[in-house]
């Protein structure tokens, strides 16, 4: 097994930690959702370890991909753990833009001016 | 956990949109080097393990003969104002990792192709599919490299056999404001592109 700090990944390892699921409960999580946890609400005692971690680490708002990489985790097991927590209320999701939809002209805008500023 | 070096790590919880550009290029055309330029934190990088069919950890185990890859993907993240924030998903460009780019540019702003003209082969493959989509508006960064030798820029468009709308820009992916210049034409021509459509819908 590894030690604390190490990180060995392997093609089974993702697979025990969604309990064997290769997809979400909803479908609306990307890796530019925003989360944020709801510190009112702790973790049920049969929250796994990495769900705790997750739930930790969103402690202040951060997208699913961040969250991700600071728990050594992949993206696609982390958008499962988080859209249980999502279901469960202990996350709040903050989602990017539709996968059918593009931003609108006022976003756009706000990016472009955004961008500008930054010059 | 939470240590001083992470205090930069959150966003401030006023921000209520994230909005994405894809970066997509061959390898070492400088696609981490231009996330890097703009990012506000040091790039990260996630690796998902994929199957050729698919990313993800779909059908993996208990098949260890399946053909398995690990692809790495960088990103940054840019706050716009207190609302807004941008992520950038830097993203191989080669055929086996479309399923994987593919997902993220949906809903996203656009992509942009970075090239480097010592090796514009490279680049075809992904500029065909990016018009086959014809859903995501998508730009061209020419990166600069020290031995890079000048294209005409009609030379180029017709090396790349773009459309006459697609923006064709000069970027050096080391500097800030050349990368932000890259990310601007993209914006504005997602701007345009839009306006285009909903005047002909």
């Amino acid at each position: 097994m590894s030690s604390p700090g190490e990180y060995h990944d392997s093609p089974l390892r993702p697979y025990v930690i969604t309990r064997g699921r290769s997809r979400p409960t909803r479908n609306t999580l990307r890796v530019d959702t925003l989360l944020l946890a709801d510190p009112d609400r702790p973790l049920p005692a049969s929250a796994g370890r990495q769900e705790r971690a997750l739930h930790r680490m969103c402690v202040r708002l951060l997208s699913l991909a961040e969250a991700a990489v600071h728990l050594e985790l992949p993206v696609s097991v982390v958008t499962i753990l988080a859209s249980d927590l999502v279901d469960s209320g202990h996350l709040q999701a903050r989602s990017g833009i539709p996968a059918a939809a593009r931003p609108d002209r006022e976003l756009l805008l706000e990016v472009l001016h955004g961008l500008r500023s930054l010059r | 956990m939470v240590s001083e070096a992470c205090a930069d790590r959150y966003l401030p919880e006023t921000v209520q949109q994230p909005v994405k550009i894809l970066v997509v290029g061959a390898l070492g055309v400088g696609k981490t080097t231009l996330v890097g330029s703009v990012s506000e934190i040091r790039p990260l990088r996630t690796e998902e393990t994929m199957t050729e069919a698919g990313a993800g950890v779909d059908r993996l185990a208990g098949l260890p003969d399946k053909n398995t890859t690990t692809v790495a993907m960088d990103f940054g993240r840019v706050t716009l104002n207190d609302r807004v924030v941008l992520y950038l998903f830097g993203a191989p460009g080669q055929r086996r990792f479309w399923n994987m780019w593919e997902g993220l540019a949906e809903g996203a702003v656009g992509v942009l192709v970075l090239v480097d003209t010592r090796r514009l082969e490279d680049s075809f493959e992904v500029l065909d599919q990016l018009e086959l989509r014809a859903d995501t508006p998508f730009a061209v960064a020419v990166n600069h490299f020290p031995d890079t030798h000048p294209h005409g820029e009609e030379e180029l468009r017709r090396a790349l056999d773009l459309l006459p709308t697609t923006p064709v820009v000069d970027c050096d992916a080391r500097d800030r404001t050349s990368s932000l210049d890259a990310l601007i034409a993209l914006v504005e021509h997602a701007t345009e592109d839009l306006a285009a459509r909903e005047a002909a819908s």
